[in-house]
């Protein structure tokens, strides 16, 4: 019999929606087996249509994208009601992802900035999102992202932003045939194309910007250039470094590590050379945005219940 | 505001080497500081995984406290460096968070100083309550 599949997006880009069709030729072979039930991005669906369908009756559920408004986590408890296996797909589903960075500000602070201060908004009579316009009711922006684990109960996750292809081809085929553990547990560097040039103990005396820096081919840690390799899962078999740009992180922590950015973090602090107390600060202050290099992609989680109210 | 009834609540991490010997100090040389504080020894400082700290926060601390051996002193040759450089990151972190990162304070204790253990103790106890609790929105 063919499994039932459905796939939903949540806050996010679409990329996660696009990625499935990244598996190629796989994807005819795939068809076989499958049967799309809901996936409001490829074909016409209603929420209605979800609803109608017998309790568990979907055998994969496929969710992409953050929880961000009402709407999100409502699809998401629902999806969790009809699905056998819900899967958390994608690093926005995970981990929060870049959108994850928005919790370092409040809500007030988001429509500020996007519907009142944009110099290329124009809204005089400062329009903000509501939830009832006469009779129409939308659903509400969230005081703060919310991850699909943080809302209800994961079966299994699929990393990356977007999943690369070979990690969504074995994810796949793991699923179909009911696993839900798939996936390496090493970190990338294991499998890095500049893996041989690493030198056997780094040490970095100043950090360059990816611009700052003339790539010399070799291992970007030992070049100066914060790489996020050795905090993060393999799999994608380094398509980035490939393409000579440093890995950001995007598959998320090695299963033995909780906190992907706190332990780079930890990383840097032994990576750096000999060197005095006062020029250790000015190499560490060359670092403007810890947040952003270090979780880039976990920032929901390093703030799971939104901003800290802190007066300094 | 008023944070009169307010006792803020600090995890310690204290260095089993220095820094804990110097808490022991202040103990058997009967000195007085605030009980808001509940240290945990770690082997070295170097040990602190930021993620502790983080931790920490999320828990309900209000203050993270780390002591460690002075530099140069250091049991395993150099942890007490690397700490250093984690904790001035840390520092940025917070800032960016919305976290205070006076909450986070690095003191050089050796086995000896169990007076300046006391007073760093309630100087600190005393910051945090005049910043006040850590709440989330």
């Amino acid at each position: 019999m063919k499994k039932k599949i459905a796939m939903y997006w949540g806050a996010g880009c679409g990329g996660c929606d696009v990625s499935l069709l990244g598996i190629h030729e796989k994807l005819l072979d795939l068809l076989d087996d499958i049967e799309i039930v809901f996936w409001p991005c490829a074909f016409d669906a209603k929420y209605e249509d979800l609803e109608k369908m017998p309790d568990k009756s979907i055998d994969i559920a496929f969710y992409n994208g953050a929880i961000r408004t009402a709407e999100n986590e409502e699809i998401a408890k629902l999806l969790r009601k009809k699905a056998k296996i819900l899967v958390a797909y994608g690093s926005c589903a995970i981990e929060g992802c870049v959108i994850g960075l928005a919790n370092l500000y409040d809500r007030q602070d988001i429509f500020n900035v996007v519907y009142l201060k944009n110099e290329t908004t124009k809204n005089d009579e400062k329009v903000l999102p509501k939830e009832k316009i006469d009779e129409l009711e939308l659903p509400e922006f969230l005081p703060y992202l919310k991850t699909l684990e943080q809302v209800v109960k994961v079966d299994a996750f699929i990393p990356g932003c977007p999943p690369p292809k070979p990690v969504l081809e074995e994810a796949l085929e793991a699923l179909l045939q009911g696993k839900t553990k798939f996936g390496k547990s090493v970190a990338l560097c294991d499998e890095c194309p500049r893996k041989d040039t690493k030198p056997d103990k780094i040490e970095i005396s100043r950090f360059y910007r990816w611009h700052e820096k003339e790539d010399d081919g070799s291992c970007f840690l030992a070049q100066g250039i914060i790489c996020m390799g050795p905090a993060t899962l393999a799999g994608c078999g380094g398509e980035c470094i490939a393409a000579n740009i440093p890995c950001t992180g995007c598959m998320g922590p090695t299963p033995k590590v909780r906190n992907q950015g706190a332990a780079m973090l930890s990383a840097i602090a032994s990576l750096l050379g000999e060197i005095d107390e006062e020029k250790e600060e000015e190499v560490l202050n060359s670092i403007h945005d810890m947040v952003g290099t270090f979780y880039k992609y976990t920032a929901a989680k390093l703030l799971p219940k939104g901003r800290v109210k802190d007066e300094s | 505001m008023n944070y009169k009834n307010f006792e803020p609540k600090i995890i310690a991490f204290l260095c089993n080497w220095c820094a804990y010997a110097g808490a022991d100090m202040a103990g058997t040389s009967r000195l007085k500081y605030p009980a808001n504080v509940v240290p945990i020894k770690v082997m070295c400082s170097g040990r602190i995984d930021p993620e502790f700290v983080i931790d920490a926060f999320e828990k309900g601390a209000d203050g993270v406290f780390i002591g460690g051996c002075h530099p140069g002193d250091c049991h395993y040759v150099n942890g007490n460096i690397r700490t250093r450089r984690r904790v001035a990151m840390m520092k940025k972190l917070l800032e960016q968070m919305g976290i205070n990162p006076r909450r986070l304070r690095l003191e050089w204790i050796s086995a000896t100083e169990g007076a300046k253990f006391a007073k760093v103790m309630e100087e600190f106890v005393n910051e945090i309550r005049e910043i006040g609790p850590l709440r989330r929105k």
